[in-house]
């Protein structure tokens, strides 16, 4: 189904490499969208009798011989998780990961907030100690592929549409595409949008959420989903700290409050200032990633 | 707006239910959602209306019971309904709590004549 629009046809979301655009197939193509309009009125008659004639009569006069067959109302009691699927499907990724010992970070924050700038400095910084593998989510164009891929790392570019999230599926699918190697890192960055890739879980070890000091100092309690569903918070450029309002340490606070168990790293991607602590941390954790029973 | 993929995944996993059971058409459908969910209620009724149209759900009553978010005092244990996102807790005061109620996003049950 459509999670763009609701249509009812298949999604329009196309994962690419850059540089091998035109030899891609396009997952679910587009023809599904003509074929759906033209025969749209098929089914308008077909169900009517059934469905209507339980209730309609009843009320307007109570003819006696009711002839209705013996139908009476069951309940299901369901109790069922509406993200059921795409919680399985993330179970299925993150057991993939594991099994290759590949460390999976979910990069989620406001667009321009610095996401790809992080990953272009971390790639660069140690590409040679650590194998980096990257997804890129947008609703279109390939620029933050190419901008990864200048680095020189394997990345492939999700474009959503009009969605506004990844969801497990379309990682699924973007790993096909990439083939990650084992004991590398695979950076997943979300669609740049701080409230609906909160709820899916796409199979991540860590949901990093990223504010930088142009926003404001209160975004942790403006948007709480997404400071509640991460376990780690870089605070980014921290070189523009002279210039604005954005305090530091009530952010920090505002973000405990709403998840106690955050991990901070304050930083500027653009000049580098504490991005020592964040390598260390990259290179300690995958080092010791949990190994499950 | 990712309460239409949440309004979408309702009608799918109701479908799928209504296959099973073999109706073409279901009366009632009972969704639980919790406060601290991250759906918003009136959207996710909004995009329900898309979303039935065409499916066993179309002509259903759809009951939406909001779920109170209820949190655990880190420090005493105390568990209290937070009215706000950075709640204290009203026995100790201290600022950092879990939440152990109010993530509830489930179809709770279907009704349908057979």
């Amino acid at each position: 189904m459509c999670g763009t629009c609701g249509c009812g046809q298949e999604d329009k979301i196309s994962i690419t490499r850059p540089g091998k655009e035109n030899q891609h197939d396009h997952i679910h193509s587009h023809e599904h969208e003509h074929d759906g309009s033209k025969h749209s009125h098929s089914h308008t008659h077909s169900h009517s009798h059934d469905e209507g004639h339980e209730h309609h009569h009843h009320d307007e006069h109570d003819h006696g011989d009711h002839h209705h067959h013996h139908e009476h109302e069951k309940e299901i009691v369901l109790e069922q998780d509406v993200l059921q699927k795409n919680n399985l499907l993330a179970e299925r990724n993150r057991g993939y990961f594991e099994g290759r010992n590949i460390m999976a970070i979910n990069l989620v924050s406001s667009p321009g907030s610095g996401k790809t700038s992080l990953l272009e400095k971390t790639i660069t910084k140690l590409k040679e100690e650590i194998p980096f593998y990257i997804i890129e989510g947008d609703q279109q164009t390939l620029n933050d592929a190419n901008r990864i891929m200048a680095t020189g790392a394997p990345v492939v570019q999700i474009n959503t549409g009009s969605g506004c999230h990844l969801d497990a599926s379309m990682v699924n699918r973007a790993l096909k595409e990439l083939d990650v190697s084992e004991d590398a890192v695979l950076m997943i960055e979300n669609v740049g949008n701080l409230v609906c890739p909160a709820m899916f879980d796409l199979g991540e070890a860590h949901r990093l959420v990223i504010i930088s000091v142009t926003e404001g100092d209160d975004k942790p309690i403006k948007y709480p989903d997404m400071f509640r569903s991460s376990d780690i918070c870089i605070i980014n450029k921290t070189d523009l700290l002279p210039y604005v309002d954005f305090d530091i340490e009530k952010a920090k606070d505002y973000a405990l409050r709403v998840n106690h168990q955050l991990k901070f790293f304050e930083l500027s991607a653009k000049s580098g200032e504490g991005m020592d602590a964040w390598f260390t941390w990259l290179k300690e954790s995958i080092k010791k990633q949990p190994i499950e029973d | 707006m990712h309460e239409l993929s949440i309004a979408m995944n309702i009608v799918e996993i109701v479908e799928e239910n209504a296959a099973t059971h073999e109706v073409n058409s279901v009366s009632d459908v009972e969704i639980d959602v919790g406060r601290m969910s991250g759906v918003v209620i009136d959207a996710l009724r909004f995009a329900l209306e898309e979303a039935v149209k065409s499916s066993v759900m179309e002509s259903a009553t759809i009951c939406i019971n909001e779920i109170p978010a209820k949190s655990k005092c880190l420090a005493c244990s105390h568990e209290f309904e937070p009215n706000d996102i950075i709640a204290v807790c009203p026995e100790c005061g201290h600022l950092y709590a879990d939440i152990i109620n109010g993530k509830e996003l489930k179809i709770k049950k279907i009704k349908f004549l057979e």
